[in-house]
């Protein structure tokens, strides 16, 4: 893009500049209008699993909805309780909203189609995930209630204990891609498997460790069937109880886009990213967003499905599924795999 | 090294950017949207009652000990990180010493999970 805006008769830097703010504005406004649409999406979804209808009057069968709202809550008082420490409270929602923007800026979403090609891409992306939880901790402290205080606690704890396995399960697939790179662990995934099926998670031994990624995913993003820190039975809404108009929006926001981020990092790091599902020559005739986008809407659906169907775990059996069953896991295949490897390589 | 921090720009304009569409979010309903605050609206909401206790209390010293216990394990997959990308790229011997070595240390490890595992330090009744 920086050679067009050249010929253009800028000199190099400006039109890197104007390239790299084009490029921020092309991945944050259809991320900001995606979120709107799949939560549009899932509601319809909830709906079509409780045999209701979902919302279906705002604009053509409903699609305005997400727009409605999210005026709606533009235009509402946005209060300040007086026992909260205002200022952290202000800075609580934008935390969680910046950082959930940020970790777009290393996805792929085609060959090269990256805003910052660093060589450390999932490394970026594992050290962004993990400061989501200030968002939720600082929300929850400085509302100074009770419910978001118990919330924040349980955030805290959880996205750690979920953190510590997915770390594992991205260097079984470092290891086999040999790269931080995400564009690299694409291409990696070429052929991976017979030499036609494109994608990590055809090998057997990777196999486990996607489905680990998925549970785990959903415990990172505290969606259901782990969404213990919104639980409306137990704690009202969480840490987001004592915040109204667009303070909570963002919340809202922030959170899609996380859970859209990690459905992107399932296709990404095990299902070939922007590649098609088969290497056959045929199926690069479709661009490769377009697959990648295929790829994000099923899991988001996934990701929904289980939340329509799955009740909800007791705090002691998420810690122990995060400690006990998935840590333990995880470590014994960062050992198969890199014996694996090693024996294939140097065995002979 | 200037052209590996310059590949870092993009996101740190990034950041900004989204900070200051986050910022401008949060104050524009302060301004625009109508304000009219009283005691009761601006108390801790507690089901319908007045706030009993500080919110500021005692927390189960569990939390504490599972943000402790991510130290350590997060530290251990700092350590891989490294190793996992340059174990395929060695040659013969050294790829074999590395591979031990990181066996090793995840056996060390181990011992110490099992500790702690049957210290009951995972233990939530």
């Amino acid at each position: 893009m920086t050679a067009f805006f050249q010929s253009l008769g800028m000199n190099y830097e400006w039109a890197w500049f104007v390239a790299t703010i084009c490029g921020i504005l092309l991945i944050a406004l259809p991320l900001m209008l995606a979120v709107a649409m799949i939560i549009y999406a899932e509601r319809r979804f909830w709906g079509a699993f409780a045999l209701r209808r979902g919302p279906n009057v705002v604009g053509p069968f409903g699609l305005l909805q997400s727009f409605a709202d999210g005026l709606k809550v533009f235009l509402q008082e946005t209060i300040v309780p007086s026992a909260s420490n205002k200022g952290l409270f202000l800075i609580a929602p934008i935390i969680t909203f910046t950082v959930a923007l940020m970790s777009w800026a290393v996805i792929p979403f085609n060959s090269g189609a990256v805003l910052a090609d660093i060589n450390v891409g999932l490394l970026y992306v594992l050290a962004v995930s993990s400061l989501g939880v200030y968002g939720v901790v600082i929300a929850g402290w400085a509302s100074n209630s009770k419910y978001p205080f118990f919330s924040a606690m349980r955030a805290a704890a959880q996205m750690i204990s979920y953190e510590v396995s997915i770390g594992f399960i991205l260097i079984c697939v470092v290891l086999w891609a040999g790269s931080f790179n995400l564009n690299t662990i694409v291409h990696a995934q070429q052929g991976h498997v017979f030499g036609v099926l494109n994608g990590f998670v055809f090998n057997p031994l990777l196999f486990p460790m996607w489905v680990m990624f998925l549970i785990s995913a959903m415990a990172e993003t505290a969606r259901a069937p782990f969404d213990l820190t919104e639980a409306e039975s137990e704690l009202v809404a969480g840490y987001q109880t004592e915040y109204s108009s667009m303070a909570f929006a963002l919340y809202w926001l922030g959170e899609y886009a996380n859970v859209l981020l990690m459905c992107t990092l399932n296709a990404t790091l095990f299902f070939g990213g922007w590649l098609p599902p088969l290497d056959l020559p045929v199926l690069y005739l479709v661009p490769g967003w377009i697959w990648l986008f295929v790829k994000i809407l099923f899991f988001f659906f996934v990701f929904s499905w289980v939340k329509a169907t799955v009740p909800r775990y007791r705090y002691d059996q998420l810690m122990r599924l995060g400690w006990k069953i998935f840590l333990p896991t995880s470590l014994l295949f960062v050992v198969l795999v890199s014996g694996y490897l090693m024996f294939t390589r140097y065995a002979a | 090294m200037e052209a590996l921090l310059l590949e870092y720009l993009p996101i740190l304009i990034f950041i900004g950017l989204a900070a200051v569409l986050g910022g401008a979010l949060i104050v524009i309903p302060l301004i625009v949207a109508p304000s009219k605050p009283d005691p009761e609206k601006l108390s801790a909401y507690e089901c319908g009652f007045p706030a009993f206790g500080d919110a500021r209390m005692k927390f189960d010293v569990r939390f504490y000990l599972v943000a402790i216990l991510f130290i350590i394990f997060d530290l251990e997959v700092a350590f891989l990180f490294p190793w996992a990308i340059t174990l395929t790229g060695l040659e013969g011997g050294n790829a074999v010493f590395a591979f031990w070595s990181m066996m090793a240390f995840l056996g060390v490890l181990t011992v110490g999970f099992i500790y702690e595992w049957k210290k009951g330090a995972l233990e939530w009744e």
